[in-house]
């Protein structure tokens, strides 16, 4: 069996599972956010015999999508699940100023571990597979239902086995190799399936960075991205918790869709160009013309942590951003926050002429604090750039990597970080 | 037993993203007929003004990608649409559109035969599409047993509740 197969088959409580099999499956954390949450209390109330959640030690709800509430209607939505968490007890209930964006949040928490079962009201959840837990996105109508029964019905998908080798070059990172990878699979190119990621590049990635490629398994439409769980995720976990956990692995005969394999030795910096994350360039393509920018935004579930930080102070220290665009940086956490502000970081990005947000998602997805105008341009390190997902439908969201927007916002166009920033400047 | 859906064709392309189905800054909105006035709005403004009640979307591959949101199946629905016939969907929306009862139908056929502004008929049940305008007859992809099953129960509140009273 492939690693998701034997995490969904030890909680089916079956021996094996294959492919296409449709299966009942405990779960170990249920989560979701404010948006995702409002609609899935509503459901819940509807549902005969369900006064309270299965466990309130096992559900996560954080505030991050319109915090600090931009209107009376967000605040309400805010107000419907805190009121929630206050009733059920919920344990794990994170409002602005504890907590963060909810993928940055949980695992820095110790609430995500190798072998578990996560499910989502966040396409994004396929995160936590960096930890190789399961993990994937739901709607509401399902979260309501995993927060009454503790169990959630699931397919078992088919999984694409993808193998990285050769050594990332001066100014690659995890978020280069991910772009990649979603350039090569396509916008469908993993519906229904799960991704797992092989190979001695990825062996030598931080968490940090298998966060990034797991986050974006669901920009090539897959169910779960998953890594196997190492020493560094080991270490990073137990850190955390001191819950037992159960590493996975998958068999040797394990059955395979599809085997890929991506080499990175020779790769460039990526950039996913208007309107799709699988418009996939090598960034010398996409600079042969000049690209202004009016925005670069910093942060997300897929690049808001401290090394993406660290790496974008490193290349503005002392420097002024260019003065026709504006950049934005949110922290993805409290604790990534506080933690670039004892390093210095915050004062560095704020000195250069970033604007520094309180952590959360809404530019992300154009809800607040960062949403663009009509013709506007925007670099950014978030995970989608489909049509008006920034705000006007008429601006382009252009995605890459903390270093390659860092850069950019010195130049104020699209510039390769390698040129910007010689190595050893 | 649903009753059979007509009415006309709006057909648009591959990879239609629940970020043009109901743009970000309405998804603090929970109430459905606010909801549904913002359809398809990222896509084609004009899509709530010129279908008419019973009016299904067409599409090509990929119908749905994107964000967990379900309160993109809930726009269109409540937006008067009855349906959405899309070569292949997206298995969040593809999961959101059952559980909360927007009939959703994959047809190849369908997709590639239909004209914007044609007259269809579906018998939900038999999953047969007839095209009133040119006619002509398709069929849509049957259901896996269990999505069927779960169809049948009325979606996935029965189905809890069965669970949860056989637990009691």
């Amino acid at each position: 069996m492939t690693l998701t197969e034997k995490i969904l088959a030890r909680h089916a409580g079956l021996d094996t599972v294959e492919p296409g099999q449709i299966i009942n499956a405990k779960v170990d954390l249920v989560l979701a956010n404010e948006l995702s949450a409002a609609v899935a209390i509503g459901v819940m109330r509807q549902i005969k015999g369900a006064d309270r959640v299965f466990d309130a030690d096992r559900i996560a709800l954080v505030e991050d999508h319109f915090v600090p509430a931009k209107d009376a209607q967000s605040a309400k939505i805010a107000k419907i699940m805190k009121d929630f968490a206050v009733e059920q007890k919920i344990k794990h209930f994170f409002d602005v100023g504890r907590g963060g964006i909810e993928h940055v949040v949980l695992p820095e928490e110790g609430l995500i571990a190798p072998g578990e079962l996560i499910v989502g009201g966040d396409s994004h959840t396929c995160t936590y597979g960096a930890f190789g837990a399961f993990a994937t996105g739901m709607g509401s109508t399902d979260i309501a239902a995993a927060f009454v029964l503790g169990e959630v019905w699931l397919k078992v998908p088919a999984s694409i086995k993808l193998i990285y080798s050769g050594k990332p070059g001066e100014m690659i990172f995890a978020k280069d190799i991910m772009l990649k990878t979603v350039g090569t699979l396509g916008i469908d190119g993993a519906t229904y399936r799960a991704i797992e990621y092989h190979g001695s590049t990825v062996d030598e990635l931080s968490i940090t960075g298998r966060i990034t490629m797991a986050n974006m398994a669901i920009e090539a439409g897959a169910k779960n991205g998953i890594f196997h769980a190492d020493a560094k995720t080991i270490a990073y976990v137990t850190e955390r918790t001191d819950r037992e956990f159960i590493v996975e692995k998958a068999d040797p005969d394990a059955r395979y869709e599809q085997v890929i394999e991506i080499d990175i030795g020779s790769m460039e910096p990526q950039v996913a160009c208007p309107h799709t994350p699988d418009n996939v360039h090598p960034i010398s393509e996409v600079t042969r013309e000049e690209i202004l920018l009016d925005q670069v935004f910093i942060g997300s579930c897929t690049n808001g942590y401290i090394e993406d930080l660290r790496e974008v102070a490193r290349i503005l220290d002392g420097k002024k951003i260019d003065p026709r665009l504006r950049v934005i940086v949110n922290p993805g956490s409290q604790k990534v926050w506080m933690q670039a502000a004892e390093e210095g970081i915050l004062k560095t990005l704020a000195g250069a002429g970033c604007a520094v947000n309180t952590p959360g998602c809404g530019a992300c997805f154009g809800g607040h604090m960062g949403t663009l105008g009509d013709g506007e341009r925007c670099l950014s390190t978030t995970n989608r750039n489909y049509v008006g997902r920034m705000g006007s439908p008429k601006a382009e969201v252009y995605l890459a990597s903390p270093a390659t927007c860092a850069a950019s916002a010195l130049t104020g166009r699209i510039t390769d970080p390698r040129v910007a920033v010689p190595v050893g400047a | 037993m649903q009753n059979s859906l007509r009415g006309r064709v709006h057909k648009y392309g591959k990879n239609i993203d629940t970020d043009v189905i109901i743009p970000g800054k309405y998804c603090n909105i929970i109430d459905p007929a606010e909801l549904g006035k913002h359809a398809m709005e990222g896509l084609d403004p004009e899509y709530t003004a010129k279908m008419k009640p019973g009016d299904f979307i067409v599409a090509d591959t990929n119908f749905g990608c994107g964000s967990s949101r379900e309160v993109a199946p809930l726009a269109i629905r409540a937006s008067g649409t009855s349906a959405v016939i899309a070569k292949s969907f997206a298995r969040i929306f593809y999961r959101n559109a059952l559980n909360i009862g927007l009939p959703i139908f994959e047809s190849v056929e369908a997709v590639e035969a239909v004209e914007n502004g044609d007259e269809l008929e579906i018998d939900p049940a038999g999953g047969v599409i007839r095209n009133l305008t040119k006619n002509q007859t398709y069929s849509a992809a049957a259901f896996p047993p269990f999505m069927q099953s779960l169809i049948d129960a009325g979606g996935l509140q029965p189905y809890v509740e069965k669970r949860l009273a056989e637990r009691a």
